[in-house]
């Protein structure tokens, strides 16, 4: 990918009509990287991914404390299909198509819920909660080849999990999840050390909301701290106002030196000391007085399980990580699993959970819930601006033909290691965007 | 501050009414120092997630839930230039209806009232937010102030109404 180039339209990037009709560009020689615009707004480009990205790699399915008990179910959508995310009366989790074998119609209308069965309401064919048919009306009137044992929901072709994060795969012939996530696992680890059981759960109460942007520029915008201070200055003025300390570090743009990480497969973080509190385990003004000797208590179990050295690696690092190629888990203010698939090229629909460790008392919860939405969500103090920015950016891209590449050079050419602030991190994922995309037939 | 024995004796809907119109005025107008005027010091809003709408925010995940702190910093946020979601301001238009003073509970006055709100953004589509008020009002010596205010959306997911960026 090393190849192109010479500006020509406007100097920056592959000039019109370079790059040898490559969608990303990197130069390794004159130190630049660029992204056709024509892969936020392109069909074909989606139609692409859809075989290239989203039939092929792990897809974030949920959490296993989603589905609690036996027969506890969840329905969604999981790239673009209706999937039951269940747990069968005999506890195993499964993701099965939310498709009737007879005719196709939804068998699970409910969001969430705990059933016996599924069934449909069209001729009424009923299911067990391992997806099993359990039932056909007059079934005597079929033909005496027809077998009810192959006649269950269909489940995803691959479902596995690392942690009690559930993701499916669509391709049977997909290497397994734990390698798949590569160096991703250790900051899942670190995410999950949060919990003295090592056991995290989802909190109720889901975000779903839209974006008029492709989704890759949410990729990029949730790892990308190079926009914190212009995007979230509101944000950083209410800290400052509830009395955090806010000022740069002596020749940086945030308080604190952060670095971006290549986690391998496409996958990235940003690896940041922390400045902004963590309900595990940092205390901030913002906390109340009240709140300081039980975040120092659960520093101390941090440390006695765990060491004084992991212990702050836990609570005094945060960590904005992507898991290619579309789930965030950012474990900052508060911890945020958030997923997202394209509706169009220049829409997108994400879903936002809170995750805690199962052990929090109700203050800690509390606590944890208010520091989320502080920051985080659709009525957080951050959240919203970046949307406003990524739906920007869109209205942008409509004069791809003029102003055809974005600049991704940020850092190229340092030596040293990928600042939060460079956009090293963010190359990555387009490395791997482009790979896969290359790959293709 | 006085509380009538009977807050039900002294309040109307009418009076109930005329304060409702009144805030949601000021909002369209983005009056927002003069909003925070109608509140009590201890002041609390909520925006429940739209799959638990009757959940508690301690324990749930809410879209909103501002203490009177935070809700001051919300406004101080909206006003500046730099609340990129909400710059240049939304244009709104509340239409509140089914106004009902619903209790009385440890002397605020529980009030439920259904609202239709749109909002309209330059290069946008109009967004509609449609939902139910719960308010719990004080009867104070300076009028009727807001205890709390809880604005629950009927949509099953935020959806295209993406964010909550101004006051719903
Ligand atoms: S489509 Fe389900 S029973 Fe016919
Ligand atoms: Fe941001």
């Amino acid at each position: 990918m090393t190849d192109l180039h010479n500006g020509n339209g406007g100097g920056n990037g592959p000039g019109n009509g370079s790059g040898n009709g490559r969608l990303v560009v990197e130069d390794l020689e004159n130190l630049s990287f660029s992204v056709n615009r024509k892969v936020f707004v392109s069909d074909d480009v989606l139609e692409g991914e859809h075989r290239a990205i989203f039939d092929k790699c792990w897809v974030y399915v949920g959490h296993a404390s989603e589905v609690k008990n036996p027969n506890d179910f969840r329905s969604r959508q999981v790239a673009g299909r209706p999937v039951i995310f269940c747990r069968d009366r005999a506890g195993t989790v499964r993701a099965l198509i939310n498709s009737c074998r007879h005719r196709g119609a939804l068998v699970c209308r409910e969001r969430e819920g705990n059933a016996r069965q599924f069934y449909c309401i069209y001729h009424g064919w009923s299911y067990n909660t391992d997806g099993s048919l359990k039932g056909i009306p007059g079934d005597d009137a079929y033909p005496p080849g027809f077998d009810k044992t192959k006649k269950g929901l269909v489940p995803v072709p691959r479902l596995e999990h690392y942690k009690d994060f559930y993701f499916a795969n669509f391709d049977h012939n997909a290497p397994d999840l734990h390698r798949y996530l590569a160096g991703a696992k250790d900051y899942i680890d670190l995410v999950v050390d949060q919990s003295p059981s090592g056991r995290m759960e989802i909190i109720s109460g889901v975000q779903e909301y839209d974006i008029k942007a492709n989704w890759k520029l949410l990729v990029e915008n949730s790892v990308d701290d190079y926009h914190l201070v212009t995007t979230h200055s509101t944000w950083l003025n209410y800290m400052r106002n509830s009395g955090v300390n806010i000022t740069p570090a002596k020749g940086h743009m945030l308080p604190t030196k952060g670095f971006g990480k290549d986690l391998g497969n496409g996958h990235l973080t940003t690896d940041n000391p922390n400045y902004r509190g963590r309900p595990v385990a940092k205390w901030i003004s913002v906390y109340g007085e009240e709140a300081k000797a039980d975040i120092e208590a659960i520093r101390k179990e941090l440390v006695e399980r765990l060491g004084e050295a992991r212990a702050a690696r836990v609570a005094d690092t945060n960590r904005n990580l992507c898991i290619f190629p579309n789930l965030v888990i950012n474990d900052g203010s508060s911890v945020t699993v958030r997923n997202f698939f394209p509706v169009s090229p220049g829409h997108m629909r994400v879903t936002a959970w809170a995750l805690g460790p199962v052990e929090e008392t109700e203050a800690q919860r509390a606590r944890r819930l208010h520091a989320f939405l502080t920051f985080y969500g659709p009525g957080g103090f951050a959240t919203p601006d970046d949307v406003a920015a990524l739906e920007l950016a869109q209205q942008g891209f409509a004069a791809w033909r003029e102003v055809p590449w974005s600049d991704l050079s940020r850092g190229m050419g340092n030596s040293q290691q990928q600042l939060a602030t460079d956009e090293g991190h963010l190359r990555v994922f387009w490395r791997k965007w482009s790979q896969l995309m290359e790959a293709r037939q | 501050m006085t509380l009538a024995v009977d807050p039900n004796a002294t309040v109307t809907r009418a009076e109930v009414e005329d304060f409702l119109y009144h805030e949601a005025d000021l909002l369209d107008q983005w009056k927002l120092d003069d909003w925070l005027g109608l509140l009590t010091e201890d002041a609390s809003y909520f925006v429940p997630p739209n799959d638990k709408p009757d959940a508690d925010h301690r324990f749930t995940l809410f879209t909103v839930a501002d203490d009177i702190v935070r809700l001051r910093e919300r406004i101080i946020r909206l006003k500046d230039p730099n609340c990129h979601a909400e710059f240049p301001p939304s244009r709104t238009r509340r239409m509140i209806s089914n106004v009902r003073i619903t209790g009385v509970e440890d002397g605020l006055i529980a009030v439920a009232a259904n609202f239709a709100i749109f909002r309209h953004r330059r290069n946008e589509p109009v967004r509609e937010f449609v939902g139910r008020y719960r308010y719990k009002l004080k009867r104070t010596d300076a009028g009727l102030k807001i205890a709390e205010r809880r604005a629950i959306l009927d949509a099953e997911e935020l959806g295209r109404m993406g964010s909550v960026s101004f006051l719903l």
